[in-house]
């Protein structure tokens, strides 16, 4: 078999590695019995090397349907189904996804194994929160099933556990009951980093609610923002729309491509400031009203390949989450670190999360903030600093995000990282699953 | 509600192939060995496109199983596609006599028994369709896959004659000569990627040369070039290519 080039979506790094697709449980047996060190990888929208191993195993070809329960809303399906399948089919049965990241191309057991986050965090948490029940390949080939009752151990450290007990073949899960596929929005300019943390507690009750930051803006106006927050329409609210007689409109639409990868370098401090200026004029303007679900859950998803605008070196995702009491300070001195060095994040986004009891998942009650950043010479170096800065402040990583921390700054963050270790250990004795992000972190 | 039968309902193409049936709004019943895998490909399609799916357990190798297995149908379908197959390995198959029946009987012996149950049904009922799964591997026999091969040829004549016998009586029966197809089949196997197709574009084309009542089909289209190529290949010249 012939070894391909395979990377996620931060293109950084590139490994070589043997990607075997499985369809079905028989085939992802006979791959784990052969014994060698691998990983599940589904829609590849991790940013960096949680994913990558030199054997993967491709589970995006298990993608079925297995049980719907209309009256509950509960759901079975096989890991490799995407969230845009599930929206596809259920949106227009008027469910949605109890949690869903920024982007839908990603499988329910990535969702599950990263335990992704979204706008709802403070008051749904994450997607691990509604699963129910899971079925789990273990590295002695044997398949079993897992709950918050039966083997609850492996369930929850398999919730947020980088397929690093297992391969999540099935899962079940609820979703959530929606009258429209609309939102009602409104998007609240704010001067800076004092007004919209003020604007998050004042959005607590709101379903949604996330912040976009201009990076570049400077002293009085460190953490000019605009913060959404939305909630879903009912019928009521769309009455007077042009969509009052299509309320569950879905459609996976056709998408703007980025043909190819831009030149290394041309998202420079300069572009980055015109766009964010531009995004905050636009976004101030608009204000609120009622848009489709897809363009407020999913805005970069209508451009396929957006990756790409950072060249093919690729680039690095940085989120970090900050304890509630030094969110205030600590965020202030990452995004003045960040102006100083003018070294301007493409998208910046700020988030407030609500409480989360979890083993390994990244969220915890607080602020958390994701920053792009184009590799280009000196950015490692400066990350390090940002580094220091997040563990000053109580801080920790998200493995999702990682493709670069070391192990000691990564583990400071996990107080429960051990306790992980021996359920892992427990289920894979003999290190089965593992990827290059987990040997980095000597997880594994 | 019309239904379809699908022998062979694991394979890879089977599986697309009933996702266009089901788009199509066919109720389907879906018959193979491993019928806890089956059963999943059932529910899924069940809850996407709201159609009623059976899951039925058959053994294409137990012939005496089949005249039962179709009279117990019921309702008893309007299409009938075979897309059971297998590949063997050759080098096992040349050596070893039960490793080459079961390629034979599984690519010719089993399906022509359960066809012919289906075309006399069919034959009475003076309606249906047959569509049957075969192989370019059967154009002509080459030294790399020539037992696969055989049964396929094997099949094609089948398929050939059956038509010929039922176009009379309202029946219609397509022949289906795909190339690589990206599946499990063919996992481990390097094949050429620019000619590697993927299941769902053959399901399609597949669908399509049913209701546009095909007689022969080569999927994707260019395989019918290549084949009538290899086929004009003189046999002095054939022998010493290692094709």
């Amino acid at each position: 078999m012939k070894k391909q080039k395979i990377s996620n979506w931060g293109k950084y790094p590139v490994v070589e590695a043997n990607v075997f697709e499985i369809t079905d449980e028989l085939r992802a047996q006979k791959q784990v019995k052969e014994g060698a060190e691998l990983i599940a990888r589904g829609l590849g929208r991790s940013y960096g090397d949680s994913s990558l191993a030199e054997t993967i195993v491709d589970v995006t070809g298990m993608d079925r349907f297995l049980a719907f329960d209309d009256e509950t809303g509960v759901l079975k399906c096989e890991a490799g189904v995407s969230f845009s399948t599930i929206l596809e089919f259920f949106v227009p049965k008027g469910w949605f996804l109890p949690v869903t990241p920024g982007t839908k191309f990603i499988t329910v057991g990535g969702a599950i194994a990263s335990d992704v986050h979204g706008k709802n965090h403070h008051k749904e948490v994450c997607f691990g929160n509604w699963v129910r029940e899971m079925k789990i390949l273990l590295a002695s080939g044997e398949t079993v099933l897992c709950s918050p009752i039966e083997k609850s151990d492996l369930f929850y450290a398999t919730i947020g556990g980088m397929g690093l007990t297992g391969i999540i073949l099935e899962a079940e899960f609820s979703l959530k009951k929606i009258e429209t596929a609309f939102i009602k929005q409104e998007a609240l300019p704010a001067e800076n980093l004092d007004i919209v943390m003020r604007l998050f507690d004042e959005s607590k009750e709101f379903t949604y609610s996330v912040a976009w930051i201009d990076c570049l803006a400077k002293g009085k106006n460190l953490g000019k923002s605009i913060l959404f927050r939305g909630e879903h329409a009912n019928l009521e609210d769309i009455k007077n729309t042009p969509f009052a007689n299509t309320p569950l409109f879905y459609q996976n639409k056709g998408m703007l491509g980025v043909p190819f990868n831009f030149p290394s370098g041309s998202l420079n401090s300069l572009t980055i400031r015109l766009f964010n200026g531009f995004y905050y004029m636009m976004n101030k303007m608009k204000g609120s009203g009622i848009t489709h679900l897809d363009p407020f859950f999913y805005p970069l998803d209508a451009i396929a390949n957006w990756n790409r605008i950072y060249g093919k070196k690729g680039f690095l995702q940085y989120q970090f989450v900050l304890p509630l009491e030094s969110s205030r300070d600590g965020m202030g001195e990452v995004l003045q670190a960040i102006a100083v060095e003018g070294r301007g994040s493409f998208l910046a986004v700020l988030k407030l999360f609500g409480k989360q009891e979890s083993m390994i998942s990244f969220p915890q009650e607080g602020y958390t903030l994701a920053l792009d950043f184009p590799i280009m010479p000196g950015l490692l170096k400066f990350l390090k600093k940002l580094d220091e800065i997040v563990l000053k402040h109580g801080g920790r990583f998200y493995f999702t995000k990682d493709s670069r921390l070391d192990p000691e700054t990564f583990k400071k963050g996990y107080p429960r990282l051990a306790e992980f270790l021996e359920i892992k250990k427990k289920y894979d004795p003999d290190g089965v699953f593992s990827s290059r992000q987990s040997k980095r972190l000597e997880l594994t | 509600m019309k239904y379809c039968l699908i022998i062979g309902a694991g394979s890879d193409v089977a599986k697309a192939l009933a996702v266009e049936f089901a788009k199509g709004g066919f109720n389907l019943q879906l018959a193979g060995r491993n019928v806890e895998d089956i059963g999943k490909t059932a529910a899924d399609l069940q809850i996407r496109y709201g159609v009623k799916v059976e899951t039925l357990y058959l053994d294409v190798l137990k012939f005496e199983t089949h005249p039962e297995f179709f009279s117990n149908l019921n309702p008893k379908p309007e299409v009938v596609v075979a897309a059971a197959g297998l590949l063997g390995d050759q080098k096992v198959t040349e050596r070893d006599q039960s490793a080459t029946l079961t390629v034979i009987n599984t690519n010719f012996t089993g399906i022509v028994s359960l066809l012919n149950e289906a075309a006399n049904y069919f034959q009475e009922l003076g309606s249906g369709s047959i569509i049957g799964i075969s192989s370019v591997a059967g154009d002509r026999g080459r030294m790399k896959n020539y037992i696969y091969g055989a049964a396929k040829a094997g099949f094609t004549a089948y398929l050939s004659g059956l038509r010929q016998r039922l176009s009379k009586k309202g029946v219609d029966v397509l022949s289906v000569q795909p190339g690589f197809i990206n599946t499990k089949m063919l996992q481990g196997v390097e094949t050429p990627k620019p000619l590697t197709a993927e299941p769902e574009q053959v399901a399609k084309m597949i669908y399509n040369g049913f209701r546009s009542k095909k007689h022969v089909i080569y999927t994707p289209g260019y395989w019918r070039i290549i084949m009538s190529v290899v086929k004009f290949i003189p046999e002095r010249i054939f022998v010493k290519l290692d094709l």
